[in-house]
């Protein structure tokens, strides 16, 4: 008996405890604690059909792309993503062959946005666009697919052994076009945008300078005019690309230079002179303007992060409005809070007493499950929400089977004590299989959700089988110990409330057999 | 208490009277994939819910809007290489806008895959806030979801594969389970032909709604059909776990009688879950989002299936099969009649 009350009491505390810790989760909104050294952040993380904003599955067009230039493709992305300070970005390669990239971005709604980072992953060159006045959004072709670029003038480059081919040629890096002179370096020296122009259509294959890959990322940014304020792109190639663009500039001063982005021109200059390792582009008319100032921003992000190693492919895409997304979440935490009323009521009406203690570990289910999602970040979707709520009703299921077994026992005459013990352990084999099968089921679903490329499915079967992990141990432990503390509480009382077996559900016409004595079949 | 048993094959009449109906429609092609099984663009238009436009209008008038766009690129000087893409697309197939029932302001549009990029879509959205931003409340805020054909092929392959391994691990865990009684497979093939009744009835019930309402399926309904499979299976192992027990304490009972008392004893306990899970996701069907209604169906129906099907199809089909296998072994003996033992 001592050893009982014990036992009790620690089972009573640890699950205080436990409630407690998660209400402190749960209450209080976002933050940053410290929690045995660790920063822990916590956070009610909505999905993208909560917030709103944008979802896009890529896939490289080439078809033997390896995992390392999946990974840089990756990078790319990610820094182009963080330089537009968008809130918890979800970026990770996907697919068997590690060939696709899901991009999730939370919070952006504006295609232009979306565009700018993930439309634009194709290539970034400078080509020598010679007298044509190359007119901004044009679009051309040039010679880097067919016979390479001045830096690297070999044909092939597009094709799958783009990654070989590149390694190859640092070694012969200096190839400039032969013949060209070597004109004075002049660190600084200047390109200026050729003025608006009339688009020249034709199929002239202009020669690749260079690619964004021998950009130098750290050079790329934006400067300032000194005598006008007009914004510029500050620009400078890695050293081993110098030479080449060194020997170009220097040979084509007074032509124009255009650069491109798939093939598309995103800004045609006049070369001033030789350009070295540093140059920069002015414009100081048009780009004196805050909307001149917002394409140099452009510019340089595209500069910067533009050149992707590999091409990729929009495969699908999802767009969520924000104002949708708030009324999702409070209908669905309307219909949360009706179903669970719902639930506790019925349990109340039908099981009485025992109903009353698995409403309160139901209260303490729902505590801790979102108390988990919270620690532990998981993202909140519309479907991961109906899942939790699905869960709610399968929670009661494992308290209803034990119930189901209590009343069974009581009517053979067992004593309330011995009919609790004997419920819960009769239960326990068709509480566990049919438990088993439903997380079979998650872990399939789990499977499942991760081709679709969104978290909508995946959101779904985590929380239901958290939900189902959870309630396991709520309908049998903290229910189990409720049910065991109130009678120690009245362990003295031979009658009374809680002896009588119609706070159980046992009606009175069942009452009459007497402790001990079973009836046939046993 | 009642005779079940006997009565099995009313029971099973009556899942088939359900199931024969959504078979036809399901034969005469009433179900209709959503964008994620055929590729395509599913639009989510909101209007004032009390003064949503007639489903024909908005049709018209986003296929109107994407003749003219598609006739003003044609006739573009200097068409790149994604406008000539997205021509060669439209050129190849019919550009169509179907609706969905709408619901509380919400109309989903289907239309052939919207491409990013090519400003077709800014323009369709301009063309239906000229038009219905004053008159209808329409919210430009649109939300678009575009499956390429590729993913919608796999999501396809993959659908299939999901519910044919979830059945497979159900089957395999069952016969482990069981693995103490006598013919543990039979349990295991029970439950799986009580799963395939409920994906019948719920595929069947959609193949109507689709038939008479255009309600479309896509991977939230596999999603749905997976967890519905999972409920199902639970509700069929309460039952056959309490089989399962009933035999060992009672070895001299028939497996008719056997069966019999079990389901007596699970009944309420079958019901008071379904009742508790259908509560829930009642309330979730009228007060949850519009997005996932359908998803909050496939399960409702599902795990009504489920629980009629685990009570009075999987149990009652291993008392057919017993009885079966028992008449081939023994033609001539009668079976030893016995009154269901009364317990209380």
């Amino acid at each position: 008996m001592r050893n009982r009350v014990r036992n009790n009491i620690l089972a009573l505390v640890g699950i205080l405890l436990v409630v407690l810790f998660a209400a402190w989760v749960d209450l209080g909104g976002d933050r940053t604690v410290n929690f045995l050294g660790s920063n822990i952040q916590l956070q009610n993380k909505l999905g993208l059909d909560l917030q709103g904003g944008y979802q896009i599955l890529l896939q490289a067009r080439d078809k033997n792309v390896n995992k390392d230039r999946m990974q840089a493709t990756l990078d790319v992305i990610r820094k182009r993503v963080g330089g537009i300070g968008t809130s918890e970005p979800v970026i990770t390669l996907q697919g068997d062959d590690s060939r696709r990239i899901s991009v999730e971005l939370p919070g952006v709604t504006d295609e232009a946005t979306v565009r700018q980072l993930i439309g634009s992953t194709g290539r970034l060159e400078f080509i020598d666009a010679g007298q044509d006045q190359l007119a901004d959004g044009q679009q051309v072709q040039t010679s880097y697919c067919t016979t390479g670029s001045l830096y690297q003038p070999r044909p092939g480059l597009c094709g799958s052994n783009t990654g070989a081919a590149a390694t190859a040629a640092t070694s012969g890096a200096a190839v400039g076009p032969a013949g060209t002179a070597g004109a004075g370096v002049t660190p600084g020296a200047t390109v200026t945008p050729a003025a608006t122009a009339t688009p020249a259509a034709s199929s002239k294959v202009y020669q690749t300078v260079i690619t964004g890959a021998e950009l130098d990322p750290k050079k790329v940014d934006q400067g300032f005019d000194q005598n006008t304020g007009a914004a510029e792109v500050l620009f400078g190639t890695k050293s081993e690309a110098a030479p080449t663009f060194q020997n170009y500039t220097g040979s084509h001063v007074g032509q124009f230079m255009a650069i491109t982005l798939d093939g598309k021109v995103i800004s045609n200059a006049t070369i001033q002179s030789a350009i070295g390792s540093d140059g920069r582009i002015n414009n100081t008319k048009q780009w004196a303007t805050p909307s001149g100032k917002a394409e140099v921003a452009n510019i340089v992000l595209q500069l910067k992060y533009g050149a992707l190693p590999v091409e990729l492919d929009v495969l699908s895409s999802r767009k969520v409005g924000a104002t949708l997304g708030q009324d999702s979440i409070d209908k669905s935490f309307l219909a949360g809070a009706i179903g669970l009323g719902l639930v506790v009521v019925f349990m109340l009406l039908y099981y009485r007493l025992p109903g009353l203690l698995a409403d309160l570990a139901l209260v303490v289910y729902a505590l801790v499950t979102f108390a988990i999602f919270k620690w532990f970040g998981i993202v909140l979707t519309l479907a991961g929400i109906a899942g939790f709520i699905l869960s709610i009703g399968m929670a009661v299921d494992a308290n209803v089977l034990i119930f189901a077994r209590l009343k069974e026992e009581l009517r053979l005459g067992r004593s309330i004590e011995r009919a609790v013990e004997d419920g819960f352990r009769n239960a326990w084999p068709s509480i566990r299989d049919s438990n088993i099968s439903t997380m079979i089921t998650c872990a399939i679903l789990y499977w499942f959700g991760g081709l679709t490329g969104t978290s909508v499915i995946q959101g779904f079967a985590l929380t239901l089988f958290l939900g189902v992990v959870i309630s396991l141990f709520t309908a049998i432990t903290v229910t189990h110990t409720f049910l065991q503390t109130m009678f120690l509480v009245a362990a003295r009382r031979r009658t009374g409330v809680i002896r009588n077996p119609w706070w159980y559900g046992v009606n009175r016409a069942h009452q009459t057999v007497k402790s001990g004595s079973a009836t046939a079949g046993d | 208490m009642i005779d079940l048993v006997s009565k099995k094959w009313w029971f099973l009449g009556l899942s088939l009277a359900i199931i024969i109906p959504g078979l036809i429609f399901i034969l005469i092609g009433g179900l209709r994939p959503g964008i994620d099984f055929t590729g395509g663009s599913s639009w989510e238009l909101n209007f004032d819910k009390n003064r949503v436009p007639n489903l024909t209008d908005v049709q018209n008038v986003m296929q109107d809007a994407d003749a003219r766009f598609i006739s003003d690129l044609k006739g573009k000087a200097n068409p790149t290489k994604t406008d000539q893409d997205l021509l060669a697309l439209r050129a190849n197939q019919k550009f169509e806008a179907i609706a969905q029932p709408s619901d509380n302001g919400l109309i989903i549009m289907r239309t052939p895959e919207i491409k990013l990029n090519t400003g077709e879509k800014d323009f369709m959205i301009k063309t239906l806030d000229d038009r219905f931003k004053a008159s209808n409340g329409f919210n430009s805020d649109v939300s678009i979801t575009t499956t390429g054909p590729t993913v919608a092929s796999e999501i396809t392959i993959r659908s299939v594969l999901a519910v044919l391994l979830a059945s497979a691990g159900i089957l395999l865990y069952l016969a482990w389970a069981f693995r103490k009684v006598k013919q543990p497979w039979r349990y295991g093939i029970c439950a799986i032909i009580a799963v395939l009744h409920d994906v019948l009835v719920v595929v069947g019930v959609f193949a109507i709604l689709g038939e008479f309402f255009n309600v479309e399926i896509d991977a939230l309904f596999i999603t749905g059909l997976l967890t519905v499979i999972g409920f199902s299976v639970h509700d069929t192992i309460v039952v056959f776990d309490r089989i399962r027990e009933n035999q060992i304490r009672h070895p001299g009972e028939t497996f008719a009688s056997t069966v019999n008392y079990s389901l007596g004893q699970t009944l309420a306990r079958s019901f008071n879950t379904s009742i508790t899970v259908i509560l829930t996701l009642s309330a979730l069907y009228l007060f949850g989002g519009v997005t996932i209604r359908n998803f909050v169906l496939t399960l409702l129906i599902g795990i009504i299936s489920g629980t009629y099907s685990s009570i009075f199809n999987a149990s009652m089909l291993l008392v057919i099969w017993n009885e079966y296998t028992s008449k081939q072994k023994q033609p001539k003996q009668a079976q030893p009649t016995r009154q269901p033992q009364q317990v209380r």
